[in-house]
């Protein structure tokens, strides 16, 4: 096979790498190979955020800066970009304005999750648009600070960004963005030889040809899932196909009647796209894993991977979505819910790679509610999700939707309570609770260091009466808990008794 | 005293940078000592350093299942494994095979039985860590498995106990609660904790001349490890040292189990001559090491009507894991704030401490007392519902200093004006009374979501309760050029300690900050260090430190008073800066001379704390040197339907007396504000029926996030001066503010309260949405009692 070697810039100066292990990971790169220890290593799960570095990359003709978790990023994944890291933001005695921030608030104490949360303060910085509490807590989703309690973090992060955001990188972005656009070239990457290899190709005509050549390689997109297989699993992945450089599976397409996301979309750029189909949406999405992981992980990965506790299932059944299966060039089309058979069962073939989901919009009288339960609010996997897309007509209930994740091997639609609701008036509380009930009819969850099955079934029934309620007309300030809530909330009464 | 000068300094706080204190360093709102180092990823821990020529790795292996004997051990395929230079078990341990403290129930590697899931049978030495993590999957071990005693009920079952039972307070309880107009009665579950340290466990070894052994630890014990790495391989104490400069946290979690992979590290450092790092990766960190203990309280009270407690028993089943560690202090610890704020005139506090195959359970912030408090505010809770009473005004009657101030082990708290006082600021500034009226007719409105409020005091006792433990030493030299170096027998962690005890030897020896250079702690050094913990380490390090710079002062003071004819009281040291009668001399040249003139320029300081004379066989004495107060009022909001939480705001005010530095305080405040929160809310450990944790990562164990603090925070600073003679007349701030948290615990309570106000709720730790909603089903459940 044919291709380049890996590129990427770092520290001003082109980096090529033209031999490595497929399965390094920058952090395993950054403190074996390049004695570059300011980035730390805490969980290597990509959970704790104490290896945060930047990858700055050209996109759409800007330069955008994206914290990754180093821990569970493959060093291949970095062709392209612009490898940023906490020993480079001073300039000699001069620290960057986000360090001097940190110092002047008192937000270090033991230090050793500070240089992830510079680095992820730095991608803040770089930002467009004010920052304010709730910007900077979600920039920070996947920092874990065990000492400061995050206050001092939080006022340091708003101060820094409320002047001037100028440093020295955007004073050289002209430059750079020349630099990367060039290393945005259209040339496959390989590097290694037919038995040990990390592959980047441009074009899906390549990637068929690559996963036809080689049947046993591993795709991967983000690499969120397969990190962890290297890191917790000592994992040896001797072929690994990234689907990243892949441009056609990275596109998105606003149709008049659907959204088409690319398989390798990430989460975080599909986030505005999907808050304009609902804004229910965007609140499931805002507690997607962590900033850092939502820039890595993407919409193929998570559909494909098929846990059955992924929040992104359950919301596109609701949809209604339809994902689009490549093999040997050959599409297919199948309804997302078909996709999942049983617990790590897929309806995808040997050789089969998903290109992208097809999500219809909602037309008329369609109201979508999607309700994450967990026991932390960011960067936590749910007990359970529940997606509801429920059609009104005159009142009554045409058809509903009701898909759950957490509820069983897999993500899946309670058809009991569906068939229930066909027909039945919206307004009614009764129908609320009737139709709850009926979820003992469509699942029988599991207990587990999550949740209790008692509780996923409480939780399942308690989402969807609210859900139901919020459709009736229930402003959602009153059955919801928000993360940034007011205290001077206003009370809301007319819901269901509990 | 003035109703304005009840608080000293006022509610000050989001702003410490703004404060100015009198004179110095001391009392000055300073940064940390390696704040710029931390933002630059230029401060170097462990794993960070160069790695020594020769350096090998080293990877445990574990037992599969948690309990029975081991009837195959084979590592052949280990030591065949790419890489590996040396496989290690037992039989290599040259000294004794314990690493306790004492009690002798503690295998560096564990031989015939095994105690708990993953306990580490063998090592792997290998020449990279990666290859010694995959060699350590190849064994073969086979074990004869038996059913392992896992919650605290089968312990409890089976009279399983890593140490004798223990109570003090009354004896006979039950005329006194026979005699109370109203009785109550309840029971509790209060989780563990996981540290999670952002640095995970990690200790390299060197082997040096001879038969000599240095350790470099992350550890809040060096001493701890350097006795142990001597006993385990049979060398003389005095040839192990051991080097801290900084710890990526600890809160405990490196007070006795930093100990054991140093000694491995060691162990294997004594094998193959060669430097040996370990650094565990954190699934083995949170399986193999010691959490805080999870209990079971059981209660009874007897109070009148007005909700003031006449009597009470508490019993705590507290699960210690498989060996004794350090649950004889944490659970003794715990006892002695089952009172927390309260005057209890007839009180029985008892413990048992239970044995399970689980790991062993530590030291963790607070050290059992946080759980004590969580259950006597419980108790405060029920009460107020079952009399119908604001929670606060249950709390006040029953408030020490009006009717009594004797607690149930016999030491009389004198500082309670300061807690009162502090509650009634605390009030105020949250606008407790108003909120409580804002929050009653929201949950009047509001079907779903409620709104829930608390107002709980902390009394914290400052002192090891192991009397001989509060000691501490420092060193210091002085160079030429007027430098100074400063070691004392204290560990830096985040909290500070470095920074403090250096701003008090700058100003006791007049020199600005950066002329001080605050060496590693090291052994040889100061030996014979206490662990740094019990929130003493700035009293005892402080000082000890202020001891040796007054000796090295005054020598310098007689020598210049000698030397230029003048009395000692005409010299003064201050700014770089030595005034003699009308001279002024640079301290560099005042060095110099002493130099010259053969005065010794190193002092060692010594501190050990008065007053203290606890016994415990006798269940009397003077355990704490002095106590600290707090409060906290949080509001929350609950959804009754999912039990989905939130805290909306919380309000401060802790004791930190004359705090030597506001700044480094108020981190320590807010800190550990919200790592209670999360003990209290979302941080879950779950074990399974066969012992194996569940909860073994991030992934699965969720500590709190930027998201999950109150966006109204407001902490205040209650800077009254100890009344004891405490290093600058400061106190303590390490563990009290924890259990500020507990606020939030009841307030959550209050919200669930709502839904039937003479009920009881029965709530137990840590409050997850789970929980919560057991709960609100309890309420509304008709005829059953709550609590």
């Amino acid at each position: 096979m044919a291709g380049r070697g890996l590129r990427f810039l770092r520290r001003g100066r082109l980096v090529e790498i033209e031999a490595f292990d497929p399965h390094t990971t920058i952090l395993d790169w950054l403190r074996l190979e390049e004695g570059a220890t300011g980035t730390k290593e805490g969980c290597a799960e990509g959970d704790c955020g104490a290896c945060t570095v930047i990858l700055a990359r050209h996109h759409s003709g800007q330069l955008v800066y994206h914290p990754v978790n180093a821990c569970i990023h493959l060093l291949g994944q970095l062709d392209g970009a612009e490898l940023i890291t906490i020993e480079d933001l001073a300039q000699g005695a001069m620290l960057h304005p986000v360090q001097e921030a940190l110092v002047s608030h008192h937000a270090s104490q033991c230090g050793f999750c500070t240089p992830g949360v510079v680095m992820s303060l730095f991608a803040l910085y770089h930002q467009e648009g004010p920052v304010d509490r709730a910007k900077a807590q979600a920039a920070l989703s996947g920092n874990l600070c065990r000492c400061t309690g995050y206050r001092p973090i939080l006022d340091a992060a708003v101060s820094v960004c409320a002047g001037e955001r100028l440093d020295r990188f955007t004073e050289t972005e002209p430059v750079s963005l020349q630099v990367l656009a060039a290393l945005d070239d259209e040339e496959d990457v390989f590097v290694g030889d037919a038995q040990r290899f990390f592959a980047a190709p441009r074009s899906e005509a390549m990637l068929s040809a690559l996963i036809e050549r080689f049947p046993e390689a591993r795709l991967v997109a983000g690499a969120t899932d397969v990190g962890l297989w290297i890191t917790k699993e000592l994992r040896i992945l001797p072929q690994v196909i990234w689907l990243g450089r892949v441009r056609s599976l990275g596109q998105i397409v606003q149709g008049v009647d659907r959204l088409v996301l690319g398989a390798s979309v990430p989460l975080a750029e599909a986030i505005p796209y999907l808050s304009r189909l609902d804004p229910d949406f965007e609140s499931l999405m805002q507690r997607f894993g962590s900033e850092q992981i939502r820039h890595v992980g993407t919409i193929g990965g998570n559909l494909a991977n098929a846990s059955p506790v992924g929040d992104l299932a359950p919301a596109l059944i609701a949809m209604g979505a339809v994902l689009e299966l490549v093999k040997a060039g050959e599409a297919r089309a199948l309804p997302l819910q078909d996709f999942f058979k049983a617990y790590g069962q897929q309806d995808r073939q040997a050789g089969e790679y998903v290109r992208a989901v097809h999500i219809p919009r909602l037309s008329e009288g369609m109201h979508f509610r999607a309700l994450k339960i967990s026991k932390r609010f960011d960067d936590d996997i749910s007990s359970v999700t529940g997606a509801f897309c429920v059609t009104l007509e005159h009142g009554l209930i045409a058809e509903a939707r009701l898909a759950y994740g957490g509820m069983a091997g897999i993500a899946k639609r309670a058809s009991h309570a569906e068939a229930f609701l066909k027909g039945q008036p919206i307004g009614s509380a009764a129908t609320w609770k009737q139709a709850a009930d009926r979820l003992t009819e469509d699942f029988s969850p599991l207990s587990d260091h999550r949740a209790s099955a008692h509780y996923r079934m409480q939780a399942a029934r308690g989402i969807l009466i609210k859900a139901l309620a919020e459709i009736a007309g229930l402003p959602a300030a009153s059955t919801r808990i928000h993360p940034r809530m007011a205290t001077d909330l206003e009370p809301q009464g007319g819901g269901p008794d509990v | 005293m003035s109703e304005t000068s009840q608080s000293p300094d006022g509610p000050v706080t989001r702003s410490p940078l703004q404060e100015v204190g009198p004179k110095g360093h001391v009392h000055q709102p300073l940064p940390h000592d390696s704040a710029a180092s931390h933002v630059r990823g230029a401060a170097p821990y462990l794993d960070d350093l160069r790695a020594p020529s020769g350096l090998l790795h080293l990877a445990v292996g574990g037992s599969p299942v948690a309990c029975g004997r081991i009837t195959r051990l084979d590592l052949v395929k280990v030591e065949q494994a790419e890489g590996v230079v040396a496989v290690l078990t037992s039989n290599d341990i040259p000294g004794r095979n314990d690493i306790s403290l004492g009690h002798g129930d503690e295998p560096l590697l564990g031989s015939q039985t095994v105690m708990f899931f993953g306990q580490p049978l063998f090592v792997v030495v290998a020449k990279t860590r990666d290859l010694a993590r995959r060699a350590a999957r190849l064994a073969v071990i086979e074990i004869d498995a038996e059913t392992p005693l896992v919650t605290i009920e089968q312990a409890e079952q089976q009279g399983s106990k890593v140490l004798p039972d223990y109570h003090f307070g009354v004896e006979d309880n039950a005329p006194p609660l026979a005699l109370a107009d109203l009785r109550l009665s309840g029971q509790q579950r209060i989780g563990g904790q996981e540290h999670f340290y952002l640095e995970g466990q990690i200790a390299m070894a060197v082997p040096g001349e001879g038969r000599e052994m240095q350790l470099i630890s992350s550890t809040q014990h060096p001493a701890e490890v350097q006795h142990c790495v001597a006993r385990v391989l049979d060398l003389p104490e005095a040839l192990v040292s051991c080097e801290v400069r900084r710890l990526g946290g600890g809160f405990g979690g490196k007070e006795t189990q930093a100990t054991q992979w140093a000694a491995l590290a060691a162990l294997a450092a004594h094998h193959t001559g060669r430097p040996c790092k370990i650094r565990l990766d954190r699934d083995e960190d949170f399986v193999l090491t010691g959490k805080r203990h999870d209990a079971r309280v059981d209660w009874e009270v007897g109070y009148s009507a007005n909700g003031q407690i006449s009597a009470i028993d508490l019993n705590f089943w507290v699960r210690c894991g498989c060996s004794a560690d350090l649950s004889q202090g944490a659970v003794d610890r715990m006892m002695f704030h089952a009172d927390n704020a309260y005057f209890l005139p007839s009180a029985r506090i008892g413990s048992q401490r239970l044995r399970t195959h689980t790991v062993s359970n530590t030291a963790f912030r607070g050290f059992g007392a946080p759980k004590a408090v969580l259950a006597i505010e419980t108790v405060m809770q029920a009460v107020a519902a079952k009399t119908g009473q604001d929670p606060l005004d249950v709390r006040k009657v029953n408030f020490y200093g009006h009717n009594g101030t004797l607690t149930p082990y016999g030491m009389q708290v004198e500082s309670s004006v300061t807690g009162r006082r502090i509650i009634e600021q605390l009030e105020k500034t949250s606008d407790y009374r108003a909120k409580r009226q804002e929050i009653a007719r929201f949950n009047a409105q509001s079907t779903i979501l409620k709104k829930g409020l608390a107002l709980t005091p902390v009394k914290f006792g400052v002192s090891f309760t192991q009397t001989h433990l509060n000691q501490a030493g420092a060193l210091i030299h002085l160079y030429p050029d007027g430098s100074v170096h400063l070691a004392h027998g204290g560990t830096e962690m985040g909290q500070g300690l470095f920074q403090k005890v250096a701003q008090i030897v700058a100003d006791e020896l007049g020199v600005p900050l950066a002329a001080i250079h605050h060496a590693a702690t090291r052994t040889d050094k100061v030996p014979n260090a206490s662990p740094t913990a019990a929130s003493a380490s700035s009293d005892l390090n402080g000082m000890a430190a202020r001891n040796a710079a007054l000796t090295i002062r005054s020598r310098l003071a007689t020598f210049l008073s000698e030397k230029f004819s003048c009395s000692t009281v005409e010299i003064q040291f201050a700014h770089g800066q030595v005034r003699v009668g009308e001279e002024t001399l640079s301290f560099a040249d005042v060095v110099r001379m002493a130099y010259q003139a053969r005065i010794q320029l190193s002092a060692t300081g010594f501190y050990k704390t008065p007053k203290l004379d606890w016994d415990r066989t006798r269940k009397s004495g003077r355990p704490f040197y002095y106590f600290v107060w707090g409060a906290a009022c949080s509001e929350v909001v609950v959804d009754t339907m999912t039990g989905e939480n939130k805290v909306l705001r919380t309000d401060i005010v802790q004791d930190v007396g004359h705090s030597l530095n506001p700044a480094l305080d108020l981190g320590q405040i807010e800190g550990g504000f919200v790592q209670g929160l999360g003990w209290l809310t979302t941080e879950e450990l779950v074990y399974d029926q066969h012992g194996r944790l569940r909860t073994h990562a991030p992934s699965t164990y969720k500590i709190p996030l930027a998201s999950d603090v109150p966006d109204q925070f407001n902490v205040a600073l209650w800077k009254e001066p100890n009344d004891e003679a405490t290093i600058y007349r400061s106190k303590g701030v390490g563990e009290p503010p924890l259990m500020l948290a507990v606020s939030v615990f009841c307030a959550l309570m209050d919200a669930i309260g709502s839904l039937a106000p003479s009920k009881p709720v029965h709530l137990d730790a840590p409050a997850t949405p789970e929980a919560i909603l057991r709960a609100v089903d309890a309420m509304t459940r008709p005829n059953e009692e709550g609590s």
